[in-house]
Parts: C-alpha cells; structure tokens; sequence
C-alpha cells in the first residue's frame, strides 16, 4: 500500500531530494562557486523529470488516501510547468551571472517551488492544496527579493509577500468554511456534499473564499493589484518565471478545485468566475496602454490572458478545461519567447526596460525584430498566428456554455488588448530612433526566441497536437 | 451554553480585524505581519472548532499544517522586512511605494 503511495509521489520527491542534496553540496563546497553548474542541473533535472513523466503511461490512480492525484490534467500540468520552468532557468543563467546575482540559492528555490505546484496540481485534498500552494509561494517571495541590495527587488518581495500571505489567509479561510460544513476536507468527499442547487450557505461561503485566494494566485483582476509592482521590481529572470509556471499551477489547481471539489454546483461558481474573467480581461487590457516599462507591460497582459484562461473555466464543461488548457500551453510558450527578448534589452551593460528604447529596433536586428513581431501579433490573437487560436478554443467553449455575453466581451477586451503589443511593434518598425540598445545577444535566448516565435507560426497547422493531450487530460478531470 | 456558532463569530470577528489591519494600518509593515499572524489564527479557531463539533481529527491536522506553515511564513516575511530596511532605512508602510503605474 505505502509502496504504491510513494510511487505515485515518486518524481516530487525525487525533487525534493535533489533540491536538499544540492542545497548540501553549496553549503560544503565554496558556495557561489557551484551556482553556474547548478542552474544546468536543475534544469537539466527538470527536463528529465518532465520527460519521465510526459512517457510514464499510467491510468488516474490516488495516493494517501485521496490526498494525492495522478491523472492526466496533473500529468499535463506538470509537464508544461517543468518544460517552462526548466526553459527560464536555461535563459536566465547567463543574466545572472553578468548581474552577480547568479547565487546557488537560486536553482534551488526554484526546484523547491516546481516541486510546491507539482503538489498543487495534484492536490485532491484541501490539505494538501494549502502545502503545495505554501511551498510554492514561501520559494517565490524570496525569488522576488532575490537583488538583495536594490530596493526595487526588495519591495517587490515584500509588495508579494504582504499580498500573497493576504491571498493565502482568504483560501484559508475558504478551506476551513468547506471543512466545517461539508465534514470532509477530500475533495471527493465534498462533491458529494455540494450538488446542483442544494450548496449550503457555510459551502457557498468557503467556495467565495476559495476562489477570491487563487484569483490572488493567479492574478486576476480584482484581485491583480501586486502583479505590476512584484513583476517590475523582480529581477527580469525571476519575472520571467512568474510569468510562466506558477501560472500554470495556479490556473490549474483552480480547474481542480472547482471541478473536483465542486464539480455538482457549476452554476454556483460559474457566475464567480465569469465575472473574475471579464474584469481580468478589461483591467489587463485598458490598464496597460499607458504603460511605458516592458516588465510593467508584461504584467498587466498576463493579467489579461489570464482572464481568458478564465474564460474557459467559467464554460464549466470539458470542453473549457480543454479550451484553459491549450490556451495556458500557448500562453507560456509565447512569454518564454517575450521574455527571452525582454532579457537581452541593455544598454552599456545595464538591463533595459524602457519600450522607448525599441525604437526602430527593425534597422539593428531584422531577424529578431520579426520574431518579437510574431509573438506580439501572436499575444495580442492576431489570426493566423497561434495565439489566435488560444482565443478561438475559450470563446468557443463560452459560447458553447451558454455564456454569449462573455465571449463578446472577451472580443472587445481582446480588441483593446492589441493597442498595446502593436505599439511596441510600432515602435521596433517607424518612429525616431532615440537611445538604442547595445551589446551583444546571447545565442541561448536568440535560439528561444526564435524557436517561440517559429512554433507561433508553425504551430497553426495542428498546435503541436496539444488538442489531443489537452482533451485526454480535460477528460479525466470532468467525467 | 456555548456552541459552534460562537466559536465561528469570534473567528469571523478576529479575521475580519485581520483584514482591515492589513488595509487600513499606515504606520509599520511589523503591523501587517501582525494582521497576516492574526487571520491565519483565526482560521485555526475555525477549524478546531468544527474539528471539535464534527468530532472528527482531519481539523485539528489541519491547524498543525497551518500554524507550521505560518511560522515559516512569519521567518520568510521577516527576512525579507530586514533586506527593505537595509535598503531603505524605514518600514513605514507609505514609504514602501518606489513603484507604481
């Protein structure tokens, strides 16, 4: 029985044991010396993990009483948040090295926060939910204020953890509503208490609660009012990594939670989260016209997708989780790409923000200007690109749903969302040449920039046949 | 006779005071700390609480997880004030705003 349990938790706790023998062997070695050759490890362990458990062919079985799920969503969610964890630290080595911030403590919070939503995702049980969302987020504060010396970094880590720990008391506060009033913490055993039109007050309660904590996790507008702020002050390559995994597991284990522990009471939530949705997608969209810093820019257009990820979780059906997924795929993969442009923006030697400084940026680097054109078009859901598509699957699932009014806002939201990514395509192809970047790319983010924008381009024929996976894994979540 | 319904009011009152001291305080992030310590308590009571009423364990397990969690997060929220103050010389809450937009 204990056999089959550890099992199902084997790579995580493979993790586990790589992040405390690294965290070891820096403490007995020279310290910093061993950083460089970590951050290819971790990543080079993540890959590996990925690959172990994209191949590892399993039916969904549970572990620790229900506490544990291995399912397909959490094999899909895992994979995509290792593959992109992986790919920022790949990216961001050399940054940090040139910045001195290159410390091993560094790979080794990330691994420990993988390892925290790998929980997540996999979580079948409140408390379980609460550990890996604790994991994950107690290893990000600390990222955040990884410049230890600038004030910027600093704030920001605090502006996250003030937030973040606010966001972590209102879901803890849900949690122990839904204990209290459906006897159980499983979230198979609160199914069966939370049926259609019969959803307790307490129930109603601690779901409201629920959802307002991981709307702060996933930074949805009401509740977004640190992203801008903590993705500014990060160093670039710890935006970088918000901007991808911790997404994915937070959107995840919100399809989890709402579909697993109230998956009988759709129309109880669905109205929560339509409405999370539809103020995601204005405020990330209206907000970020006037934004002048890329980082800050960045911010407020993940606030926006994550409103249409959003979107197909309000549909309710499979077909939404479906939809959330391939748009959450999408989604990571072009801000790995925009980030590692965004990552080789200097000038003298010093990390550059300013999309002023992209003025006719097209006359320095043709090449790379294209594929950042790519992924702009490919952000803002200019059809034919890929990007377009993401958008098409959660409008369709809306639509399907029911949910008309949302799909049409989302158009609109959409609409105004491309003023601002045109604009730094305007920026990189006419206008006056002002103060232009320096300094050489590094090949690493070259190659991922361009391998981002191509799969944005190539990607249009069958999305990499991510639909198949993604409706396997939908699958097995909505029965 | 007290009854759940008690427990569950002084919990509710506790977190919502945690909630406004967060917001409304303009003086000291220690204060802020205070407030986050302050709600994550007040959901223990909830759950011990209904842990007690339902006569079952899984609450109490719970409150274990929860206050170990909120000791460390207590260590990662102070570490992270020093590095501020380091940088800033002052933990005065509207000094905490070189950003915004």
């Amino acid at each position: 029985m204990i056999a089959a349990d550890i099992s199902a938790v084997l790579p995580e706790i493979v993790l586990s044991v790589y992040a405390m023998g690294a965290l070891l062997l820096a403490v007995y070695t020279r310290k910093d010396e061993v950083a460089q050759m970590l951050v290819w490890a971790t990543s080079g362990m993540l890959v590996l993990v990925a690959l172990w458990i994209a191949l590892s062919v399993q039916d969904s079985r549970t572990a620790f009483n229900g506490m544990f799920i291995d399912d397909g969503y959490s094999r899909f969610a895992k994979v995509m948040i290792l593959a992109s964890a992986a790919a920022v630290l790949f990216m961001s080595q050399e940054y940090m090295e040139r910045r001195g911030l290159l410390r091993f403590e560094y790979p080794i919070l990330i691994t420990l926060a993988v390892v925290g939503m790998m929980v997540m995702v996999s979580a079948g049980d409140l408390m379980a939910l609460y550990m890996g969302l604790e994991l994950q987020s107690l290893a990000l504060y600390v990222v955040a204020a990884l410049r230890r010396d600038s004030v910027k970094s600093t704030e920001a880590g605090l502006k996250y953890f003030v937030l973040g720990a606010l966001g972590s008391g209102l879901l803890l506060y849900g949690a122990s509503l839904t204990y209290g009033y459906a006897g159980t913490t499983q979230f198979a055993g609160i199914v069966t208490t939370a049926t259609e039109g019969e959803l307790s007050l307490g129930l109603l309660f601690g779901l409201v609660f629920l959802a307002a904590g991981l709307a702060f996790k996933v930074s949805a507008a009401p509740f977004h009012m640190w992203t801008p702020d903590v993705y500014e002050g990060s160093p670039t390559p710890v935006t970088a990594f918000f901007a991808t995994a911790p997404k994915v597991a937070a959107m995840l284990l919100f399809g989890r939670l709402l579909h697993g522990a109230f998956g009988e009471a759709v129309a109880d939530w669905q109205q929560i989260i339509a409405f999370l949705s539809v103020i995601s997608m204005f405020v990330g969209g209206i907000a970020a016209i006037g934004q002048t810093n890329i980082k800050r820019l960045m911010a407020y257009s993940s606030i926006a997708h994550m409103g249409f990820a959003l979107m197909g979780l309000a549909a309710g059906t499979a077909l939404g989780v479906q939809a959330m997924l391939v748009y959450m795929a999408i989604y990571v993969t072009m801000n790995i790409g925009a980030f590692a442009f965004i990552l080789s923006m200097e000038r003298n030697g010093q990390p550059v923000t300013d999309i002023a400084s992209l003025r006719m940026y097209s006359r320095r680097d043709p090449l790379r200007a294209l594929a950042m054109l790519v992924l702009m078009f490919s952000l803002a859901g200019v059809p034919p690109l890929v990007g377009f598509f993401g958008k098409f699957y959660v409008l369709t699932a809306a639509v399907d749903a029911g949910l008309t009014w949302l799909a049409v806002a989302g158009v609109i939201a959409s609409v105004i969302g491309a003023f601002y990514y045109l604009r730094i395509v305007y920026f990189m192809y006419f206008g006056e040449e002002t103060e232009p970047l320096d300094g050489e790319v590094q090949p690493v983010l070259t190659v991922f920039l361009l391998a981002s924008a191509g799969a944005m381009v190539l990607g249009v024929f069958n999305l990499f046949g991510i639909e198949a996976f993604a409706a396997a894994a939908a699958a097995t979540l909505v029965q | 006779m007290i009854g759940l319904e008690h427990y569950l009011t002084v919990a509710a009152t506790l977190f919502i005071i945690g909630i406004f001291g967060l917001f409304l305080n303009r003086k000291n992030v220690i204060i802020i700390l205070m407030s986050i310590e302050l709600i994550l308590l007040a959901v223990n009571i909830n759950l011990v609480a209904f842990s007690a009423f339902l006569n079952d364990l899984t609450g109490q397990v719970f409150t274990l997880f929860v206050l170990t969690v909120a000791a460390a997060e207590a260590a990662i929220g102070l570490a992270i004030l020093v590095c501020f103050f380091r940088n800033r010389g002052t933990i005065a809450v509207e000094d905490v705003n070189n950003m915004k937009g």
